[in-house]
C-alpha cells in the first residue's frame, strides 16, 4: 500500500509555522529575512488550511485472502 | 441344602456371568436410574491429557467420584479448574467398563466461587502478561495528534463502526479510516481478531488502530479478555486504542492497549484532532505572522496592521463558524503576502545583491538602487537625505 500522503506530516508544518512565528517576533532580523520567512509562513498557513477543508474522510476495508496478500476495497458501509 | 446345590450348579460356564455382563448390565442399570444430574463437589487430582480431555475426582467428606470432561465440552470454558475448587457439574453417572468404575461424564461445569471460571482465566491471563511486562504504562506510547491513517479492527455491521466513521468525519476528515472487518463475539471471534491485529503491521502509513465493539453482555465482550488478543495488541506497530463498549468491566485488550477508550465513539474522539480547535490554532499563528512582519517593516507595518484587524476579525468568524470560515481565513491571509501589498502600490528598495534597504543610514545620497514593485524593477538613485 503507498503511503496516504507524500506531504511533511501536518504536525511538522505547524511545527515549523510556530518556529518561522517565532524568529519573526525576535529583534535581530532583517526585512529581507523577514519578507523570506513571511512567504513561507504564508504557504505553509495554506496548506494548513487544505487539510483543514480536506474533503470527507474516505473509509475502505482491507482484505486478506488465503495467500495473505492484502486488497484494499471501498466501504459503502 | 437345595439352595446351596443351586448356587453351584450355576457355577458353570453356562451359569456364570462374564465380567463384561457385569458391567453392561451395571452401565445399563445406573444411566436408566440415574440421568444427568447437577453434582456439587471439590475438585481434586485434576489432570489434563494432551488429547484435551479433562480427568478428575469431585469429593466431598465422605465420597469421591472419578470424572472425565471431553474436549468437545471443556473448550467452551475460559479455563480449567484447579484442585481445591468448589464446582457444579452437570453430568452423566455411567460406568467405565474397562475399568469397573463409576464414573462421570460431565457436559458442564461451574464454579461456586466469585466470579468462577471466568474470573480465574482473567487472572491467569493477567498475570502471564505482567510477568512478559506487557501492562506496564511505560509501554503506553502517546497517540498522533493528527493522524492521517486510522485502521479500525471491529464487526462491519455493528454500531461501533457507525460511531468511528461518524465522529471522525465531523472532527478530522482529512483522514483515511481503514476497516479490517472481523467478528467480535463467538466461535471464530479470538482467531478473526488476532488475524486482523497481525495485517495491521503490513499496512504503510499507519498511524494509529482502533480496535474494538459497541456494548453487550459480560459473556459477549469476554472475547477481550483473550490472552492471545492481547500480546496481539501488544505486537502493533502503531498506538492502539481500545474500546471495548462497557463501562465498568476493563477487559486485558484495554489493560495492553495504549488508550482506553470506554465506547468506540469516545476511540475516534481520542484518535482525532477537532478540526475547529486546530483551525483557531492555525488562526492565531497566521495573526502573529502578520504582526511579526509588522514588526519588522515600517513601511508595511500599516498596512498589514489594517490586514490583522480583518485577520483577527476573521478568527472570530472561524471561533463561532469554524468550518464554513476557515476559507475565509486562508484568503484574508494571502492579502498579507508581500507580493499583494506591492499590488496596492508599496515598492522595495534593494541593493545591487538583492538586499532590501529599509534604513535611511543605508541609502547615502547619490546610491544607485533597484525599485522592486509589482510587476518588475526599476533603477533608481537616491536624491538629497531625508530626515
Amino acid at each position: 500500500m503507498s503511503p496516504a500522503s507524500e506531504q511533511p506530516s501536518f504536525a511538522r508544518q505547524l511545527e515549523r509555522l510556530e518556529e518561522i512565528v517565532r524568529r519573526l517576533e525576535s529583534q535581530d532580523l532583517d526585512l529581507d529575512e523577514a519578507l523570506k520567512l513571511f512567504e513561507e509562513g504564508i504557504e505553509r498557513l495554506r496548506q494548513a488550511r487544505e487539510r483543514l477543508t480536506a474533503a470527507e474522510t474516505k473509509v475502505k476495508q482491507v482484505l486478506a485472502d488465503h495467500a495473505g496478500h492484502l486488497r484494499v476495497e471501498d466501504f459503502d458501509g | 441344602m437345595g439352595a446351596t446345590l443351586d448356587l453351584f450348579a450355576a457355577a458353570s460356564p453356562e451359569g456364570a456371568w462374564t465380567v463384561s455382563d457385569v458391567t453392561q448390565r451395571a452401565r445399563a442399570a445406573i444411566e436408566a436410574g440415574l440421568g444427568p444430574v447437577w453434582v456439587r463437589g471439590e475438585i481434586s487430582g485434576f489432570k489434563a491429557w494432551h488429547s484435551g480431555h479433562w480427568y478428575f475426582a469431585l469429593r466431598d467428606k465422605r465420597a469421591q467420584l472419578r470424572c472425565v470432561m471431553f474436549q468437545k465440552d471443556n473448550r467452551r470454558l475460559p479455563a480449567a479448574p484447579t484442585d481445591g475448587m468448589q464446582v457444579f457439574v452437570f453430568a452423566r453417572p455411567t460406568v467405565w467398563e474397562e475399568k469397573g468404575e463409576l464414573r462421570l461424564t460431565v457436559v458442564e461445569l461451574l464454579s461456586t466461587e466469585r466470579g468462577g471460571l471466568w474470573q480465574l482465566a482473567f487472572e491467569q491471563a493477567k498475570a502471564a502478561l505482567t510477568k512478559d511486562g506487557l501492562l506496564d504504562p511505560a509501554r503506553r506510547r502517546p497517540l498522533p495528534p493528527y493522524p492521517r491513517r486510522i485502521a479500525v479492527v471491529t464487526s462491519k455491521d455493528g454500531a461501533a463502526l457507525r460511531d468511528i466513521i461518524a465522529v471522525t468525519r465531523r472532527r478530522w476528515p482529512a483522514v483515511e479510516l481503514l476497516v479490517l472487518p472481523t467478528k467480535v463475539q463467538g466461535d471464530g471471534a479470538e482467531d478473526a481478531i488476532c488475524r486482523a491485529l497481525g495485517l495491521l503491521a503490513r499496512i504503510d502509513g499507519l498511524d494509529v488502530a482502533i480496535v474494538g465493539r459497541g456494548g453487550g453482555s459480560r459473556e459477549d465482550l469476554w472475547t477481550f479478555n483473550s490472552e492471545r488478543i492481547a500480546r496481539a495488541v501488544a505486537a502493533v506497530p502503531v498506538p492502539v486504542i481500545s474500546a471495548v463498549g462497557h463501562e465498568t468491566d476493563v477487559t486485558l485488550c484495554d489493560l495492553v492497549a495504549d488508550f482506553r477508550a470506554p465506547t468506540p465513539s469516545a476511540a475516534a474522539e481520542a484518535a482525532t484532532p477537532d478540526r475547529g480547535d486546530v483551525a483557531v490554532a492555525v488562526a492565531h499563528l497566521g495573526a502573529r505572522l502578520a504582526r511579526g512582519l509588522a514588526l519588522r517593516s515600517d513601511r508595511v507595518a500599516q498596512r498589514v496592521d489594517r490586514t490583522l484587524d480583518r485577520l483577527v476579525g476573521a478568527i472570530d468568524l472561524a471561533l463561532e463558524r469554524r468550518r464554513h470560515q476557515l476559507s475565509a481565513v486562508g484568503g484574508r491571509l494571502d492579502a498579507l503576502s508581500p507580493l499583494k501589498v506591492l499590488e496596492r502600490g508599496y515598492a522595495v528598495a534593494l541593493d545591487s545583491d538583492g538586499h532590501v534597504l529599509s534604513r535611511v543610514a543605508q541609502l547615502t545620497p547619490g546610491l544607485g538602487f533597484r525599485l522592486r514593485v509589482v510587476d518588475g524593477e526599476v533603477g533608481a538613485r537616491v536624491g538629497g537625505a531625508g530626515s
